[in-house]
């Protein structure tokens, strides 16, 4: 269960002109501008759920994942996940969670996905017969088999996104968050992706929280959209409020941007 | 229990570098061979000294080969452990130190487990080669307390490099970028260090025995081993150097509150 009540965070952004003049004149005076990342967050997930967080870039959604795993600290607001304050009791909570950050890699980069795999299986203390159940399961639905023995850099991005969702898995986290997992990602490995995720969160249960530009990912996988602009939720609810604008679900987000201004 | 678990952790991070390291054997091995002659060119440097100038301050050869290959010694396995720390600004740039926040183990530990700089064994031979001459020509009568001094003062100087590092890393929080002035704590120090920092003055010797305690693992010590200082109590003074890494490890906290209320 994740609760969020009225979480808000502002950044001090160094704010200057293009030139070399006013770099050296910034070197000084420093001008600050505060951006509301996020005003007034509210939402509420229920275990099992599976939820698209979508917004336009700069939206907020990235700082919303981060207080949500704690990584940040809100300047404001109350965030309870599972009875867990994140970024107050960060190496318990995070325990219980799994992150993929879709344009970082979390596998050590010159050394064969399995030897990252058994670090990792340290690193979160897993058992060993625990791990040895999951990564079977995960090696046979991912197809990882031929790639554990391939060092993450020579592994194609599809294939590397396959072994960074089976790598945070192991540990068989509640939550999932998943920040844009199918960024240039083929059509075969886009599809083979949703499909383990939709499959993760039937047989396990696991609590899915989707950040993504790709409106198909969405339809595919969940049932709720929460919609963020400007640091603020506008909109939260089924799908079909989605689809209102018609059978292309690009343009109807589109739309909702510029009806909303953001 | 959670000391081993740690510990084996760590083992495990490291042993995963060294297998990085052997992708790339040719670096590795030109890399380890640079830092050899890097350091033996310094060797030199101070051999030439000495053939035109017997003694430094009283100092002969021999002796500021020691102070300085242990002072090496120190750098070097500092350098080693505490790499990640040395280059942490790449580390929040690339964002990876958010990754290192989403794992349920500590931060300091998680750090260090980064990065394993193996290439520093070849400074270390050097050191070692530079201590085996210093410790058979400096003529120290060699007794269990002094040996013992020696140790702690590897151990000493190894905290001492750790806690700039950490200074260097938790002021990247603030900053982003890393801040070369620190480099004059460690790769200048190392430079200046090759001499017992006493030979500098009085002002240098008060700032490095009371703000950064080089002089507490080179100077004082080097004297007791010469015998110039005879109380026992003098051996014990390069442990006193590791106190330094406890306001380190404040400002290391603090940055990483800032890290958690500014974002990257």
């Amino acid at each position: 269960m994740i609760q969020m009540e009225d979480i808000s965070k502002s950044y001090k952004v160094a704010k200057r002109n293009g030139g070399f003049k006013e770099a050296c004149r910034t070197l000084f005076r420093r001008e600050y501008e505060t951006i509301r990342a996020l005003d007034h967050i509210s939402f509420t997930i229920k275990d099992g759920e599976m939820v698209g967080y979508i917004g336009p870039n700069g939206a907020g959604k990235s700082s919303t994942i981060k207080i949500l795993s704690g990584i940040l600290t809100p300047d404001s607001g109350t965030c309870l996940v599972d009875g867990r304050i994140p970024w107050k009791d960060r190496v318990n909570h995070v325990r219980h969670i799994g992150v993929v950050f879709g344009q970082r890699t979390q596998l050590w980069w010159d050394v064969p996905v399995a030897d990252s795999y058994e670090l990792l299986k340290d690193i979160y203390s897993i058992s060993k017969d625990t791990y040895r159940h999951n990564l079977e399961e995960l090696t046979e639905l991912l197809n990882l088999g031929e790639l554990l023995k391939t060092p993450a850099r020579q592994l194609s991005l599809g294939q590397r996104m396959r072994c960074e969702i089976g790598a945070s898995l192991l540990h068989e986290p509640k939550i999932l968050f998943l920040d844009e997992p199918t960024i240039g990602l083929d059509a075969v490995s886009k599809l083979a992706v949703r499909e383990f995720i939709l499959r993760q969160n039937r047989e396990h249960g696991t609590t899915v929280i989707l950040t993504t530009h790709d409106m198909q990912d969405i339809e595919a996988l969940t049932n709720r959209v929460i919609l963020i602009g400007k640091g603020r939720v506008l909109m939260d609810g089924g799908l079909d409020q989605l689809h209102r604008g018609g059978a292309n679900i690009d343009e109807t987000v589109a739309e909702l941007y510029r009806s909303y201004d953001i | 229990m959670k000391v081993r678990d740690t510990f084996h952790l760590y083992v495990h991070y490291v042993s995963i570098q060294v297998k990085s390291k052997m992708q790339y054997k040719a670096s590795f091995f030109l890399s380890a061979m640079g830092q050899f002659l890097v350091s033996f060119n310094v060797f030199l440097g101070m051999l030439f000294l000495f053939m035109r100038f017997s003694a430094v301050a009283g100092f002969t050869y021999s002796q500021v080969l020691l102070c300085f290959s242990i002072f090496l010694m120190e750098f070097s396995l500092a350098e080693c452990v505490g790499r990640g720390f040395d280059t942490f600004s790449t580390m929040v740039r690339k964002g990876e130190f958010d990754r290192v926040m989403v794992r349920p183990r500590g931060l300091v530990l998680q750090v260090l487990g980064s990065r394993f700089e193996l290439t520093r064994f070849g400074r270390m031979l050097q050191a070692l080669v530079m201590f085996v001459y210093g410790v058979t020509k400096s003529g120290i009568r060699w007794n269990g307390a002094k040996v013992m001094t020696v140790a702690f003062m590897l151990a000493g100087g190894t905290a001492v490099f750790f806690g700039i590092f950490l200074v260097y890393a938790a002021l990247c929080f603030f900053t982003l970028e890393g801040l070369e002035v620190i480099n004059i704590f460690t790769d200048g120090a190392r430079e200046f260090g090759k001499y017992p920092v006493g030979i500098y003055g009085e002002s240098i010797l008060k700032f490095c025995t009371w703000v950064v305690p080089y002089a507490l693992v080179q100077h004082y010590p080097l004297l007791y081993l010469l015998d110039y200082r005879t109380e026992t109590w003098w051996s014990f003074v390069p442990l006193l150097a590791s106190l330094f890494l406890i306001p380190c490890y404040g400002l290391w906290r603090l940055g990483v509150r800032r890290y958690q209320s500014a974002g990257s």
